[in-house]
């Protein structure tokens, strides 16, 4: 039945469709519900594909850059940093290191101390940068080898403050995942109401059809292409007012920490899937409630 | 057509039939009478399956009525015509969709019929109201509405139920010859009415019998009516 029930449920205008009297009440409310619930998944499904994206960028980027700090008297300072070099170079994984020379290590304090060189001649540690490859060195390995021959070199992979901002990302992104699953819930839980209303409403109507030899499936036919095209009309609405706003959202500036609320590239065809879907949901729902009503009757 | 065997029937009210058997011959006109409130419509209720009867076998062209799927039951239900008391129709579609609602539930084609359609309009004299809203419609205009909707499939048996209930003498007349048209064209005919007088002056048309219910069970009425 059911395939048979899709397709002439596809086929908007037949004659079977009249059966079921136009309501105005309940049809345009289930319209505008289902405009607003799309707006919100539209607006979801963006904040959980920008979250996703903050979470990879934050990931990837803290991730390949990692500082070795080595803090040692004057006189050796130069040898371990060239030990250190050496090991780092030999360890599988770690894609280039090199030493920040004085002028670099001043400029990363310039904005705490200002340009002037009130730091020379104090014991400055030597910073070391490296840049992890594919696949990437195993910190902890590494860590306990520099350990074992520079007691005073600290090993600084980001992780300590990358984790817990990918983190955040990642949270972000499944309250915005859980936001859909929510939208799609109350959408089922709406129309089936509606749907159950207008079937308590057409009594009548179902009597009638049903004494001069409807069937089932023809019956639920009517109310089922009703809501199936209100959730798609009004969802269509609801994803085409909510793309225009994140397309009239300002842009962010892209400084590789930051993204914007918005859809990128192939990201731009999902909110065209948000109206299907809502039909979808509204066609199960409406064919349930129809379902369960008729199944009482005799 | 239909037969009933030992066929006991009961709902909130207490029991209506008590080991009712009756079988009606195909080609046959019947009227069932009795009092108010005796069980007629129930009656009629049960020969198409819109009640279920608590015990006994109620046989429809041959096959029991009971493990029928509900499909089974509408494919059952476009061989019998049924014209109610009250009849019902979709109040938003005009009177000439209304009729044709059968043929639409079974996917026939509406406009291929459309010349039988109209014929069968004018017979129960419709033709002028055809575009109206079954709203619109008087009580008599309502009943042979419900009568053309009722035999447009062609069924084999046709049930009423109080079809002349609403309406005046004349029209009470016109609706009778209408159902003596129909059981003369072959199709068995069960016509539940309180009005003896009707049965009286049908007698003289058609060959019908009266079954009368009466203390929980259905009887066969003398010919002194």
């Amino acid at each position: 039945m059911s395939v048979s029930l899709i397709t002439s449920v596809m086929r908007r205008d037949t004659q079977a469709a009249r059966v079921v009297p136009p309501s105005g009440v309940t049809a345009r409310l289930t319209v505008f519900v289902a405009a607003i619930m799309a707006y919100l998944a539209v607006f979801a499904l963006a904040l959980s594909l920008s979250a996703g994206r903050l979470a990879d960028r934050w990931s990837d980027e803290l991730a390949q850059t990692a500082t070795l700090r080595i803090t040692a008297p004057m006189e050796e300072r130069t040898a371990q940093t060239r030990a250190a070099l050496q090991i780092l170079r030999q360890t599988p994984g770690v894609a280039e290191a090199r030493a920040l020379t004085q002028d670099e290590q001043a400029a990363l304090l310039a904005p705490w101390f200002g340009p002037d060189p009130v730091l020379e001649g104090l014991p400055m540690p030597q910073l070391i940068e490296l840049r992890a490859g594919t696949p990437p060195y195993d910190p902890a390995g590494l860590r306990a080898r520099l350990a074992g021959e520079f007691p005073g070199a600290v090993l600084d992979d980001h992780s300590r403050w990358q984790a817990p901002l990918v983190r955040a990302a990642d949270g972000l992104r499944l309250m915005a995942l859980v936001s859909i699953a929510l939208i799609v819930a109350a959408m089922a839980a709406m129309i089936t109401l509606a749907a159950n209303a207008s079937l308590a409403s057409n009594a009548q109507v179902i009597d009638v059809l049903r004494l001069v030899g409807a069937r089932d499936g023809f019956i639920a036919q009517g109310f089922v292409r009703r809501f199936t095209w209100r959730g798609f009309t009004g969802a269509l609405i609801g994803t085409g007012l909510a793309v225009a706003s994140v397309v009239a959202l300002p842009d962010m500036a892209e400084d590789g920490l930051l993204t914007g609320l918005a859809f990128e590239g192939g990201g731009w065809l999902l909110p065209l899937l948000v109206p299907v879907v809502v039909a979808m949901i509204a066609f199960v729902a409406t064919l349930g409630a129809a379902q369960r009503r008729l199944r009482g009757a005799l | 057509m239909i037969e009933f065997e030992n066929v006991s029937f009961s709902h909130g009210g207490g029991q209506v039939f008590r080991g009712v058997s009756a079988r009606l011959a195909p080609g046959s006109f019947h009227f069932l009478t009795g009092p108010s409130g005796a069980g007629k419509t129930t009656l009629l209720n049960l020969c198409y399956g819109a009640l279920r009867p608590q015990s006994g076998s109620i046989k429809v062209f041959g096959t029991d009525l009971k493990g029928r799927s509900r499909d089974q039951m509408a494919m059952l239900r476009r061989q019998i015509g049924v014209v109610h008391q009250d009849c019902q129709f979709l109040d938003h579609l005009p009177l000439l969709e209304n009729i044709a609602m059968p043929l639409l539930v079974s996917g026939k084609e509406f406009s291929r019929i459309s010349g039988d359609l109209k014929e069968l309009v004018a017979w129960v004299g419709l033709s002028a109201r055809a575009d109206a809203l079954p709203t619109e419609l008087s009580g008599g205009e309502r009943q042979r509405a419900a009568l053309a909707r009722a035999v447009i499939m062609s069924p084999d048996v046709i049930l009423a139920d109080e079809p002349t209930g609403n309406v005046d003498w004349e029209m009470s007349q016109r609706l009778m010859q209408l159902l003596t048209e129909l059981n003369r064209m072959g199709k068995t005919v069960l016509l539940a009415t309180h009005d003896l007088s009707l049965v009286r002056v049908a007698k003289a048309q058609v060959q019908a019998r009266v079954l009368r219910i009466s203390d929980k069970r259905l009887m066969l009425a003398g010919a002194d009516l």
